[in-house]
């Protein structure tokens, strides 16, 4: 993401920075450039990011 | 006036839509499901919203709280009776026939020699789905009777109990496209052609969108739709059949839109954020004008 005043994280998967365009609200979908993985932020204080979790079966539009 | 947009995953529709809020200068406040707990009895904190968007990616979740904050006099957006209505197959179906809305011929059935009593009247290749589901997920297409007992079996055998239920649909013999519709305060507002080389044309499994002029029969077919379910916002999935035209194939009531704002040329999640605002504002006059 873009580069802000927003500290980033660490992507769990391969340590890679993370930067926010904007402050992430908990639940937010990020994508780590540098090894593809989708992440989610379960923490903004300070920002946390996890590997997002699998499509579940009642998941859609 | 005051709204709410709840949510499970903050996806890239949702950060539209929040920007959408912004850039109008609407106060919205997102509001993880995950983290809400509801009394049914007391609307405690939901009583400060006007309307309530709701934007979970779990139909669970938007069942959940859309139920309860609508029991306790929140209006959602989309109100149950229309995320009941779009998120089961068969409920779909039926809403669209009792409106008289073209749709394909289904045959439902909850035994496994009953479902294949279902399939062969449908006729093979039959279209086997989940009634709840999306992105094309355990979507099949059935070309014959070896085909039918094994996915009856396995669906019976290996599936929820949901999976039991087995909702025949009738294959559409279309071009290698479909065409999806999106409903803004139950105008149709854009629309997209969705091609693949495979028979199901869902984004969700590679199919490619592009722009399509709104016709007056999408126009038509689209609003009958949105109504037929009393939706406020949808997206009509449509299949071109070549003897019986358009037919509505399934209801969206949780659209997503990320690859139609450019292909299309509409925002939106503008036109989303605006007419939720203006849903909320005209509940906000009404209640002020009564008080």
């Amino acid at each position: 993401m873009l580069e802000t005043t927003t500290p980033p994280a660490l992507c769990p998967e391969c340590d890679a920075e993370i930067r926010f365009a904007r402050p992430p609200l908990n639940g937010e979908i990020a994508h780590c450039s540098a090894c593809s993985a989708e992440l989610e932020v379960t923490c903004t204080q300070p920002i946390r990011l996890e590997l997002a979790p699998e499509v579940e079966e009642d998941w859609g539009e | 006036m005051r709204l709410a947009m709840t949510y499970t995953r903050l996806r890239t529709e949702e950060r539209l839509l929040l920007d959408a809020f912004e850039g109008q200068g609407i106060d919205v406040d997102p509001i993880d499901l995950r983290s809400a707990v509801f009394d049914p009895a007391d609307a405690g904190d939901w009583r400060r919203y006007d309307a309530v968007l709701d934007r979970s990616v779990s139909l669970t979740a938007t069942l959940t709280a859309v139920r309860v904050l609508e029991g306790l006099g929140v209006r959602c957006i989309n109100p149950l009776s229309a995320v009941e209505a779009c998120s089961d197959k068969l409920a779909t179906t039926i809403a669209l026939l009792r409106a008289g809305v073209p749709t394909p011929a289904v045959r439902v059935a909850t035994g496994v020699e009953s479902g294949l009593v279902a399939i062969e009247a449908i006729g093979y290749p039959a279209v086997l789905k989940p009634t709840v589901g999306s992105w094309g997920r355990l979507v099949a297409r059935v070309n014959d009777r070896d085909a039918a007992e094994a996915l009856l079996e396995h669906r019976a055998t290996l599936g929820s109990a949901q999976q039991g239920v087995f909702y025949v649909q009738e294959h559409i013999d279309k071009p290698d496209r479909d065409i999806r519709v999106f409903v803004v305060g139950g105008e149709p507002v854009a629309a997209i052609v969705r091609h693949s080389a495979h028979w199901v044309t869902n984004t969700a499994r590679g199919a490619t969108a592009e722009g399509l002029e709104l016709t007056d029969a999408l126009r038509s077919i689209a609003r009958r739709s949105a109504k037929a379910v009393g939706a406020d916002l949808v997206a009509v999935d449509l299949l071109e059949c070549p003897r019986r035209g358009l037919l509505v194939n399934e209801l969206n009531h949780s659209m997503e839109f990320r690859n139609s704002i450019t292909t299309t040329g509409v925002d939106i999640p503008g036109l989303i954020a605006r007419y939720a605002a203006s849903i909320a504002d005209t509940l906000r006059a009404r209640e002020a004008a009564s008080a």
